[in-house]
């Protein structure tokens, strides 16, 4: 077996030094009836490299990937163009390798990446700090509430109806069992809810929650609803599924939120049907004691040289246990380092070049695309995506596309399933990937499928 | 006092050598220093070049952001050089052996990484028509068939993120279960040498926590497990192998204990590599056991994640596990259960606990090494990983303190302490000491039960010969340490850093680059 380096001479004489007289003696704790003998049934025996690979090559074709397609599909996961060198970077083996950075005189290029990283992601959000990462924007937004909760004592949550399902649905299992009380609603085309959010705000309000932009691709400015949280005591959490976004709009932080929370999956990580994704998790000052997760910090070695270690840590699990702001321990270091790379590769010239043309490219789709009859384009203003009203359920016209080879957006019917009033919604994201070609098949596709 | 050697050794000529040691540039030829990017970008750079953006009227709403961002750009060559230099700051199993106990630092084969890459995968958005992903579906549902083969368990929950995040989910099926029989059953037990994670997820999932002690050989204390059963107890978190490297005997002793007195067990699976193929969870009466693909399965570590941590369920747990999952039919398509088919399909789910499917990168890779090694190579990886921890306990017992050698054999980790050291000296300057012989250190002072304890760990993917040097630098250092060797206090002395001064990074927390004060000009 390629990946076991013991020969049989080695284990027999290992076995000699330990005084085994066979491998069965290290297994004496394993009671009798728990023992397998032989193998596993039901499974093959090894297999080459080889034909590893031609499996998963099988496999692979039976997918469409949305590099060979034109692709539209958003809502929490973007497409964009990750520059070659930065799966390179992240390949390099003492990054792929390494481990959490417990020892930080042989980790510094991971503690001084995510030192870089936090403030990357601060700036980004316009926070005052980061942490190191979290899974993935879903986990981070609930963590965020529950963070809220610890701050304000309180445990009663606004959720904007604005916010993606998935997120929305992750945070109602947690809060069924935490008992926090939790306000939902679902979207409505003609229009945000800051309305509904800023009247149900009141002295039990621990979080506000507000995606930006939301999930139907609008974006809207969220500083009323800062300064009615704060007036009553609440924090404002903003949740970014589509960070590129920042380089074209305001940050929440700009607008008053307190915690910030996103998807970074969007920069340097690639789709990957889901994951691994990388949460992104900033706040105020203020309130850093109270945050979840791996946090970096600057200090210095016996020698007075500059280094950074793991820090704060008396808020963790493996110190705090039960006490801990959260359980989280491993995290998403290597997509957090890809992330990083991107973005000092982009710096804010190429983050700010590359929003733009995002934006371009996605306003010229949404003329087009509402131009057809009987599209209607539900956004008043969008970053690089937005809802299509369609004539027909949107649904069913997504695997029609497909069968067209065209990944052509993701229908509410998806996201909402049986909510008749967004049925004929389809979410269109349109990023720098998207070819002048790729919008007009879209749009020829959806005027022969609508004629 | 003889005259001869009266001036012995100039102290000066020590001193010129030091500074001679000092470079201009602080490097030390291939150990290179490197700025932050905030020092060496500027806002104005970018390696990226973009197509013009086609001219459109804004749609922004007003919201553009006006003022800088503050994010410093590279270009390429700087940013491959600041990444190429920063990595080599970084220790990784590529490098040498890494025997972090309890976290499974084993070769990460790059075939893994190679199918993980197929665009047909890493190119495939997650919203997209389950048609269109029969592939990605397909190895979602491979894999969760080895992992229920293996572990002989009824289901398996997919979408947990890492080993933590499937402890909750383990947890939230409980709950979901006692909540089911209208049982408001308020406490976890769990053994005082748990991981940290047990308790605080525990915790995060509303449950009180209780300790329940370890007995002299370090396994749980049966008798007093069962003397705190009762009706409030919602059931136990037990790691298995546990975390002073020992196989649990009363295992399933205590899943009859628990299951008769109404609770479920919990077995966090952290230390699955040391039985993998060779016993199954199943047979040991466990509800729920989560399997970290990053460990048992060898997915990159990658510096602190990602992770990704299925979990097996019993018979009585899996109608509460999570959404969504994949179900394959009679004529081999695959379709997802989520929210709107839950009803019919998965009426009891306590629900989604992250957004999408789970973490797919780490799915092709772990089933890409499953498959590689197939059903003897497994049982091989458990032999080979027991063999190696067993062969540096009987190599190190007479150096180092090692308190359940007398006990048995050990599983795939064996645990030392540092009773006999010097005074003055701890598991910290052997650690320290360990880094300086181009090794990293063992995990340090966990598991709490045993004072001072290096938890070592080689795996199956170490040759004789690398735990042989690893054996002969350990009993260096520690007989050092015994010896009282000054000189080890204050290693690592050729690391790229000296140690660290953890206490004034907590004490006033710089967590973010800010800009420096401009120097005040000389007068």
């Amino acid at each position: 077996m390629r990946y076991l380096p013991l020969t049989d001479t080695d284990r027999h004489a290992m076995l000699g030094k330990i005084g085994a007289s066979s491998i069965d003696d290290l297994f004496i704790d394993v009671p009798e009836e728990a023992r397998l003998d032989g193998t596993i049934e039901g499974l093959p025996n090894h297999a080459s490299e080889m034909a590893v690979e031609q499996h998963f090559s099988n496999l692979a074709r039976k997918n469409m990937a949305a590099s060979h397609h034109p692709s539209f599909l958003g809502c929490g996961a973007y497409r964009h163009h990750v520059p070659a060198s930065v799966d390179h970077l992240i390949q390099r083996g003492e990054f792929l390798t390494a481990y959490t950075p417990y020892q930080p005189e042989i980790a510094q290029g991971t503690l001084q990446m995510l030192f870089e990283f936090q403030t990357q992601v601060a700036r980004l959000f316009g926070c005052d700090v980061a942490n190191a990462s979290m899974y993935d924007g879903s986990t981070a937004c609930w963590e965020a509430i529950s963070m809220a909760g610890r701050v304000t004592k309180r445990s009663k949550a606004v959720l904007s109806s604005g916010l993606h399902p998935h997120y929305v649905s992750l945070c109602k299992t947690m809060a069924r069992f935490t008992g926090d009380a939790l306000s939902v609603a679902l979207p409505e085309f003609a229009g945000s809810d800051t309305k509904r959010l800023l009247d149900e705000i009141d002295g039990e309000t621990s979080a506000v929650v507000v995606q930006y932009p939301d999930i139907l691709g609008r974006i809207e400015d969220m500083s009323a609803i800062a300064e009615k949280a704060h007036e009553n005591g609440a924090l404002l959490v903003a949740v970014v599924t589509e960070p590129v976004a920042l380089g074209a709009i305001k940050s929440p932080g700009e607008m008053g939120a307190d915690i910030v929370v996103g998807e970074g999956q969007s920069i340097g990580v690639g789709l990957q049907f889901g994951g691994p994704y990388v949460g992104l998790f900033a706040c105020q000052q203020k309130f850093v004691r109270q945050m979840p997760g791996r946090l970096c910090g600057e200090t210095v070695d016996a020698e007075g040289k500059r280094g950074f270690v793991l820090t704060l840590s008396t808020r963790e699990q493996h110190i705090r246990r039960e006490k801990a702001t959260s359980n989280i321990c491993t995290n998403s270091g290597l997509c957090a380092l890809a992330f990083s790379i991107h973005m000092s590769l982009l710096g804010e010239r190429g983050l700010r070049e590359l929003a733009m043309l995002n934006h371009a490219k996605a306003v010229q789709a949404a003329e087009r695309l509402s131009a057809i009859d009987g599209i209607r384009l539900v956004n008043e203003n969008f970053f690089n995506e937005f809802t299509l009203e369609l004539p027909v359920e949107a649904r069913p016209l997504v695997h029609q596309l497909a069968e067209k080879h065209i990944l052509g957006g993701v229908s509410l019917g998806r996201l909402y399933p049986g909510e008749e009033a967004l049925s004929n919604g389809l979410v269109v994201a349109v990023t720098e990937t998207a070819s002048d070609e790729d919008i007009e098949a879209l749009a020829s596709a959806l005027e022969e499928l609508l004629s | 006092m003889s005259e001869i050697n009266k001036s012995g050794w100039k102290p000066e000529m020590f001193e010129e050598r030091r500074r001679g040691d000092e470079t201009f540039t602080g490097n030390k030829a291939l150990m290179l220093e490197e700025a932050l990017i905030f020092e060496i970008g500027d806002i104005h750079t970018t390696g990226v070049d973009f197509a013009d953006a086609p001219p459109a009227a804004s749609r922004l709403g007003g919201l553009e952001r006006v003022r800088n961002i503050g994010l410093p750009g590279l270009s390429e060559p700087e940013a491959v050089r600041h990444y190429t230099r920063l990595s080599r700051q970084n220790y990784g199993i590529d490098l040498g052996v890494f025997p972090l106990g309890s976290c499974t630092m084993k070769h990460n084969p790059r075939l893994n990484e190679k199918v993980a890459r197929m665009k047909g995968f890493a190119d495939v958005h997650p919203l997209q028509p389950v048609e269109t992903v029969q592939g990605a579906l397909g190895v979602i549902n491979e894999l969760a068939f080895w992992l229920i083969d293996l572990t002989g368990m009824h289901g398996v929950a997919m979408s947990p993120k890492a080993g933590a995040h499937g402890e909750l989910c383990g947890i939230l099926c409980i709950r979901a279960a006692l909540e089911a029989r209208g049982e408001g059953r308020k406490v976890i037990l769990v053994p005082e040498s748990a991981h940290g994670t047990n308790p605080a997820t525990a915790a995060f999932a509303g449950f009180a926590v209780e300790e329940i002690p370890a007995n002299e050989r370090g396994r749980v204390d049966l008798e007093a497990l069962k003397a705190r059963l009762g009706p409030d107890i919602a059931g136990v978190m037990i790691t298995n192998p546990n975390t002073c490297g020992l196989f649990e005997p009363d295992m399933k002793a205590i899943s009859d204990a628990v299951h008769e007195a109404g609770g479920y067990v919990y077995c966090d699976g952290a230390n699955f590599n040391a039985i993998v193929g060779r016993v199954r969870p199943g047979d040991l009466g466990i509800d729920a056991m989560h399997i970290n693909l990053h460990k048992t399965f060898s997915t990159p570590h990658g510096g602190g994640g990602p992770g990704s941590g299925p979990v097996v369920l019993s018979e009585a747990l899996s109608p509460y596990g999570p959404l969504p999952f994949t179900e394959r039919h009679a004529d081999g398509y695959i379709t997802l259960v989520e929210e709107e088919t839950a009803g019919d399909r998965h009426p009891d789910s306590f629900g989604r606990m992250t957004a999408f499917h789970g973490q797919m990168g780490m799915f092709t890779r772990a089933l890409s090494y499953i498959l590689s090694h197939g059903a003897d190579g497994l049982k091989q990886v458990a032999e080979d990983a027991v063999l190696n921890a067993n062969y540096v306990l009987r190599n190190l017992e007479h150096v180092l303190d090692a308190p359940f050698a007398g006990s048995g054999p050990c599983m795939h980790e064996v645990i030392f302490s540092d009773n006999g050291m010097a005074d003055g000296f701890s598991t910290l300057d052997i650690a320290k000491g360990l880094i300086d012989e181009g090794f990293h250190p063992m995990t340090v002072y966990f598991p709490l039960v045993v004072h001072g304890a290096m938890l070592v760990e080689p795996t199956e993917t170490e040759s004789k010969a690398a735990l042989d040097q690893f054996i002969g630098a350990l009993r260096s250092v520690a007989e050092r340490a015994k010896a009282g060797d000054e000189s080890l206090k204050t290693a690592p002395s050729f690391a790229p850093r000296r140690r660290l001064d953890e206490t004034l990074a907590a004490r006033k927390p710089k967590l973010v680059w800010t800009e420096p004060e401009p120097a005040v000009a000389a007068e």
